[in-house]
């Protein structure tokens, strides 16, 4: 991943004309957005524009009505089965609430992806997944643990070394920080950014969150009336006239989260 | 002396789809400055499997001073970055010099990143001698079943001392719920109730006819089907199938929405789920399964008469006039008297086990398998206690 670093104007992803709907409510219609390598793009809107729909019809869990979604170059609906789970492999997905499987153990979660579709040793499999657990942040002993013992941020930290585990070009992140205490969310931030820094990640991250805008994307999309309404990087939204995105970065919340950039 | 040792390997299936297939080679070789370890190719997660085996084998075998040869990387990832590390670290623990040499800079950072993620890790915890497990199993089975008995005498305790209070109180009964379950329990088993009973009855009175017909006593058939529904297997039926369909829905039930947090929140608001949930729940049981056992009853003398009709020749009024000479109506009160009590004890179980979710939805499924198990085994053993009381009572 790391010589391609040099080009940073490659799109991994690049969407043209998406328009999904559920029965008559249309929630995107005509939305391009690119996400470029290396790149760690916060893509925030009002409840109910749809985040969290883009990111599952990205990876393919969402039907969608018309348009295109290319992803390293590939549209994953037009693709065999195969090449489907093999593009899936380049990517790694961390769910809103972690989303572990409650049967296993975080160790057994993170070898999980490895096992079903590698053939490694057991013991570089765990020592693999030990070493995952600890990027993630979580201490050693967290590896035994049940999803249920544990609290609603290591959750997400397992649910990240489980994203992490193939080594993927791309992580979609679903609202990491969402329910985390300012502290955790901040450390959350650093580890994201830190990844993505030393691992030449590209993030495609789903967040409400200010702090995180400012803290660690590069590219900010905002979504709304049904696509894109602008991206770009912080400086085009304080900029950017319309009321909502004004709104948005330029409110009480707004200016308190640059505060503290400051 | 050299000896050289090539290693590759290609797994073109998981080959990424852009670019040549996965390979991690490595390449041993002796020089007068010491070892030199020769890294090539991709080294990504999906090509590691021989090379790690070897790597680990070399580890413990090198006895020189090593450098490790990373200029023929042309991609590296974490887990290809912590067989690299693992290698220098196994060299350097055994007091051998062991070094990174033309690594290009965003490897040594990935290989820094990954040393920070080196822990020990846990020890394998050894398989105990499989009688020995067995034995604890066993063990650990008892004790549970003795502790969970215990437990669930206490939730009866508590369920008596509610309804106790319920009683004095009537006014705090929750009656929309409690129309709620007996239309759920009660009355939407009465299709599957009476169908299956009606059947029962006519299987019943067509093998006691074979049987009968090699005396000559074919006309006993109606006291045969006439009592053994009556008295045992109409009512044990119809508790076999509630347990099965409501026992287990209080348990999915009420175990979801303790995952939910949703008890939690009741407590939280001073409302006590012993009243909100379990005691409708029980209480509507102990209303419809008499009546559900009564519709089995009519529904399995109803099978025997058609049976007896169809297959021996005994009219239906003959059924009724044998019928109310030669089975007394203590058999028919010696049936239903039970349904309360086996009620009592699926409404029970149904909601202790709910009670005891906690975890994930796999203790739903787990514990509602066992709520149903456990109450049709309770249901059969208190049905057997019956029999003899009723034997040593005369009824």
């Amino acid at each position: 991943m790391s010589e391609d670093q040099g080009n940073s104007r490659e799109a991994v992803i690049s969407i043209r004309g998406l328009r999904t709907a559920f029965g008559d409510q249309v929630i995107h219609d005509g939305l391009d957005l690119d996400v470029f390598r290396g790149e760690v793009l916060g893509v925030v809107g009002g409840s109910g524009t749809g985040k969290s729909v883009l990111l599952r019809t990205i990876i393919g869990l969402n039907p969608r009505r018309q348009g295109s979604i290319e992803v390293f170059g590939q549209d994953h609906a037009h693709l065999e089965e195969a090449e489907q789970r093999r593009l899936e492999r380049r990517w790694g997905v961390l769910f809103q609430n972690g989303a572990l499987f409650s049967s296993l153990t975080v160790t057994q979660n993170v070898e999980a992806p490895m096992r079903e579709h590698l053939a490694l040793p057991e013991k570089l499999m765990r020592e693999i997944a030990a070493m995952k657990i600890a990027l993630a942040g979580l201490p050693p002993d967290a590896g035994a643990k049940y999803p249920s013992e544990l609290s609603g941020g290591m959750r997400k930290r397992a649910g990240l070394a489980r994203a992490l585990a193939l080594d993927p070009e791309i992580v979609f992140l679903d609202e990491p920080t969402a329910g985390l205490d300012p502290i955790g969310a901040a450390a959350f931030d650093a580890l994201i950014r830190e990844l993505s820094h030393s691992l030449g990640l590209t993030v495609f991250l789903v967040t409400h969150d200010l702090d995180s805008l400012h803290a660690i994307c590069t590219r900010i999309a905002v979504l709304g009336e049904k696509h894109v309404i602008v991206a770009g990087d912080m400086q085009t939204m304080l900029t950017f006239g319309h009321p909502w995105v004004r709104e948005y970065f330029l409110g009480p919340r707004g200016r308190a989260a640059m505060l503290d950039k400051d | 002396m050299c000896p050289v040792n090539n290693l590759s390997r290609a797994k073109p299936e998981n080959g990424r789809s852009a670019g040549p297939p996965d390979q991690t080679q490595v390449k041993r070789s002796q020089g007068e400055g010491g070892t030199a370890l020769e890294f090539s190719g991709e080294w990504t997660i999906s090509g590691l499997a021989s090379t790690d085996k070897d790597l680990r084998r070399w580890g413990d075998e090198i006895t020189s001073r090593t450098n490790l040869n990373l200029a023929g990387i042309t991609r590296l990832d974490t887990a290809g970055a912590w067989v690299i590390f693992r290698t220098r670290k196994m060299l350097r623990d055994r007091g051998l010099e062991a070094e990174y040499a033309h690594a290009r800079e965003e490897h040594l950072a990935l290989l820094a990143r990954v040393e920070d993620g080196d822990q020990p890790l846990p020890p394998e915890t050894a398989r105990p001698n499989i009688l020995m497990e067995l034995l604890a199993e066993i063990g650990g089975f008892m004790a549970g079943a003795a502790q969970e008995f215990r437990a669930l005498l206490g939730f009866l305790g508590l369920t008596m001392s509610v309804m106790g209070r319920v009683l004095a109180h009537p006014s705090r009964l929750r009656l929309t719920p409690l129309v709620h379950h007996l239309e759920t329990a009660g009355l939407n088993a009465v299709p599957i109730v009476s169908l299956i009973s009606f059947l029962i009855g006519m299987v019943l009175a067509y093998q006691g006819a074979e049987q009968l017909r090699q005396f000559g006593a074919e006309i006993f058939t109606v006291e045969l089907v006439a009592i053994s529904v009556l008295r045992e297997i109409g009512i044990l039926l119809t508790a076999i199938l509630v347990a099965g369909r409501s026992g287990s829905a209080f348990t999915a039930q009420i175990g979801s929405m303790k995952l939910n947090e949703e008890i939690d929140a009741m407590r939280a608001l001073a409302l006590d789920p012993m009243e909100m949930l379990v005691l409708p729940r029980i209480l509507a049981l102990i209303i419809a399964l008499p009546m559900l056992g009564f519709i089995a009853d009519i529904m399995g003398l109803l099978g025997g008469a058609v049976m007896c009709w169809a297959a021996l020749d005994i009219s239906p009024g003959l059924y009724m006039q044998r019928l109310e000479e030669w089975v007394p109506v203590g058999h028919f009160w010696a049936g239903v008297i039970k349904a309360p009590f086996f009620a009592l004890i699926i409404g029970l179980i149904g909601c202790f086990e709910g009670m005891q979710v906690q975890g994930g939805a796999e203790s739903v499924g787990r514990l509602t398998t066992k709520s149903v198990v456990e109450s049709i085994f309770m249901v059969i053993v208190l049905d057997a206690i019956f029999s003899i009381y009723f034997v040593v009572i005369g009824l």
